[in-house]
């Protein structure tokens, strides 16, 4: 009877192929855009997870505050420099500390000029962030000491500085300090969150202090974990050492953070992944609309084969049966849009992600559920316009024209 | 009401078919009601090939709603095969169609765009028969109306009188108890209404079938073993036992 039922509206949605496509055309969007939504976003998500990871499972990061990122309440307590020597002395496992301190500046020479990520740091920096440079030298120690105004520069700034200078060793102006460029450092592309990674000027941390910022404060500390130790018992233990330097009593909240890269990666991927989830919610109102529109022309389809059900309740069917087999219409015309709408999800994000340069990861969950959910469309907005068709009067039906 | 005494009186040693008892039928309310049948009584036995005449408005076709279970008396009961129709569900109604009775109305009503052979086929869809049943059943009753070898065709590729074949076709496929035809030759000309009544007189003869028509014309009930009379509303007259011609 099922069977007999789905021949009849296939047949029934050949007849009207033009008006049964436009029907169903709501779907077809509705399910294409989630699913390409959620596709994408997904890729977005294992991407940036899997860049993180790759920067290096031994790399922590501290930070002051309750969090990183906006927020930080202005009465945090920031760090010094001997904070991160103290991590470095006290904690055995530990490869590498860099203080960081940054901020975004203009960086000019001659005519040109370019805004920055100005950092002061050391050269441990170039070994945690794993930089090298390409031309030139590090900072000296007396450099580091004295807060010499000295710089090593990123690709993107030597480009956009000197132009077709390969090196250039004169000086250049950040905000009021003049510095001499001594290094230039090798490209390191886009990071995860498509930042250019060689947008950046690194100077001494002293320099830093004194000459930009005008305090003494690290503004975070970025560690390596040497190879082969346990990344989480370094984080407990720097968590602990904090404690103890900044005399929390163990009642108290941690006024840092210890994050390793999964952490950071989780932070990060949370607003992909909250965008993904409203752009999907927007997505599938437009399915709602889709159902609305098969409710519609199904009730254009009961109007006129109204003498059609007339027939069929005069040779006994059921009221059930016949709103089955327009329930069966409507499930079929919908089911199909949610399959028209994966073909059309698969191609687009499959597209999509190659512009985008994310990687298509095939999520069968949503395929599967977006299926599901066009055919509970059919259901749900065909059972009206069903429910209609069996319970006309058969004479009634029968003498309609 | 009259009614139940006289189901009480008539308690014969006969079963019918199809027993009528004082059924009226009023169609609106009030000042705007219309009487359309005003006590019918109306016994029919198992092979019976009745004619039912009258004018315009006289009730036939709302009688035939009736007996057909697409309609129900306001008052009077009606029992088909010792099943009292009045106290039915609209599902049950459907059921007794499905199961003992077949119809053919004036205007075919076939499903368009339908092969004869998928609309002969349709009533035992709803019973559930399997395919290969039901096309080999189907050959047979399009075979039995003289249609052979036009079962592709559909409604629209086929004249009246065969329309009107396929129509007898599909309302005989299940092996019905009765055959109720609403005027099935009025749209016919005179050439096909003799073939139709020949073929519905056969049926009944060959078949074994009951055949209950509504026809406007004398000829055309004279292929009828028994002729009913309706006018305005109650039975005028009902010849039995007339030859068949």
């Amino acid at each position: 009877m099922l069977w007999n039922m789905i021949l009849m509206s296939l047949r029934e949605i050949k007849r009207n192929v033009m008006r049964s496509f436009l029907t169903i055309l709501g779907i077809v969007i509705g399910v294409g855009a989630v699913i390409t939504m959620v596709t994408i976003g997904g890729g977005a998500t294992a991407q940036v997870s899997e860049q993180i990871a790759s920067m290096g499972s031994n790399l922590l990061m501290v930070t002051p505050g309750k969090r990183l990122g906006p927020g930080q309440s202005s009465d945090t307590v920031l760090f010094k420099v001997s904070d991160g020597e103290a991590i470095l002395r006290d904690i055995s496992s530990i490869a590498a500390v860099a203080p960081v301190s940054s901020k975004s500046l203009q960086a000019v020479y001659g005519n040109e000029n370019w805004s920055t990520q100005v950092t002061g740091s050391d050269n441990q920096y170039f070994r945690v962030t794993n930089r090298s440079i390409r031309t030139g030298r590090q900072f000296s120690d007396s450099e580091l000491r004295g807060g010499a105004a000295v710089c090593v520069v990123g690709e993107t700034v030597r480009k956009k500085l000197f132009g077709g200078q390969e090196s250039f060793w004169g000086n250049i102006r950040l905000e009021k300090l003049s510095c001499q460029v001594i290094g230039i450092l090798e490209a390191k592309g886009q990071n995860t969150m498509g930042m250019d990674q060689d947008d950046i000027v690194v100077i001494p941390l002293r320099t830093y202090q004194r000459r930009i910022s005008g305090n003494q404060d690290v503004a975070l500390f970025q560690v390596s974990v040497q190879q082969g130790a346990s990344t989480d018992k370094a984080q407990q233990d720097i968590h602990r050492l904090m404690r103890e330097r900044r005399h929390l009593s163990p009642s108290d909240d941690d006024n840092f953070n210890v994050m390793d890269m999964k952490e950071i990666a989780k932070m990060l991927t949370g607003t992909t992944q909250l965008l993904t989830a409203l752009l999907s919610a927007v997505a599938a109102v437009s399915l709602l609309v889709g159902g609305i529109g098969i409710m519609n022309i199904m009730l254009v389809s009961v109007t006129e084969r109204t003498r059609e059900i007339g027939i069929r309740l005069a040779i006994g069917a059921l009221e059930r049966e016949v709103l089955m087999q327009f329930l069966v219409e409507a499930v079929v015309l919908s089911s199909f849009g949610g399959l028209v709408g994966i073909a059309l999800a698969t191609a687009a994000s499959f597209g999509l992600a190659r512009l985008m340069q994310v990687p298509y990861l095939f999520n069968l969950t949503i395929n599967v559920l977006s299926f599901l959910f066009s055919a509970a469309i059919g259901v749900i907005f065909g059972y009206f316009p069903a429910r209609r068709a069996a319970r006309l009067d058969p004479i009634d039906a029968l003498r309609h024209e | 009401m009259r009614t139940g005494d006289d189901h009480q009186i008539n308690s014969e040693t006969e079963q019918h078919l199809i027993e009528l008892r004082g059924v009226t039928k009023v169609y609106g309310e009030g000042y705007a009601s219309m009487q359309a049948l005003r006590g019918i009584d109306l016994l029919i036995d198992e092979g019976e090939f009745v004619a039912i005449m009258g004018p315009s408005g006289s009730g036939k076709s709302t009688c035939m709603n009736i007996l057909g279970c697409l309609d129900t008396p306001t008052a009077g009961t009606y029992t088909f095969k010792d099943v009292e129709v009045n106290q039915l569900t609209r599902n049950q109604c459907a059921l007794l169609r499905r199961h003992y009775q077949g119809f053919v109305f004036q205007g075919y009503n076939l499903l368009n765009r339908t092969s004869a052979l998928e609309n002969v086929e349709l009533p035992l869809i709803y019973r559930g028969a399997p395919a290969h049943e039901r096309r080999e059943r189907a050959l047979k009753a399009l075979e039995t109306v003289g249609l052979k070898g036009w079962e592709s065709h559909t409604p629209g590729e086929l004249s009246g009188g065969q329309q009107q074949r396929v129509a007898i076709a599909r309302a005989i496929i299940t092996g019905p108890a009765v055959l109720l035809a609403d005027e099935p030759t009025g749209n016919l000309d005179t050439a096909r209404r003799r073939e139709i009544m020949e073929l519905l007189a056969s049926l009944n003869h060959n078949h074994g079938i009951t055949i209950i028509i509504i026809t406007h014309e004398r000829d055309m009930a004279a292929y009828a073993s028994r002729v009913v009379h309706f006018l305005d509303g109650l039975v005028e007259s009902d010849e039995r036992d007339r030859k068949v011609k």
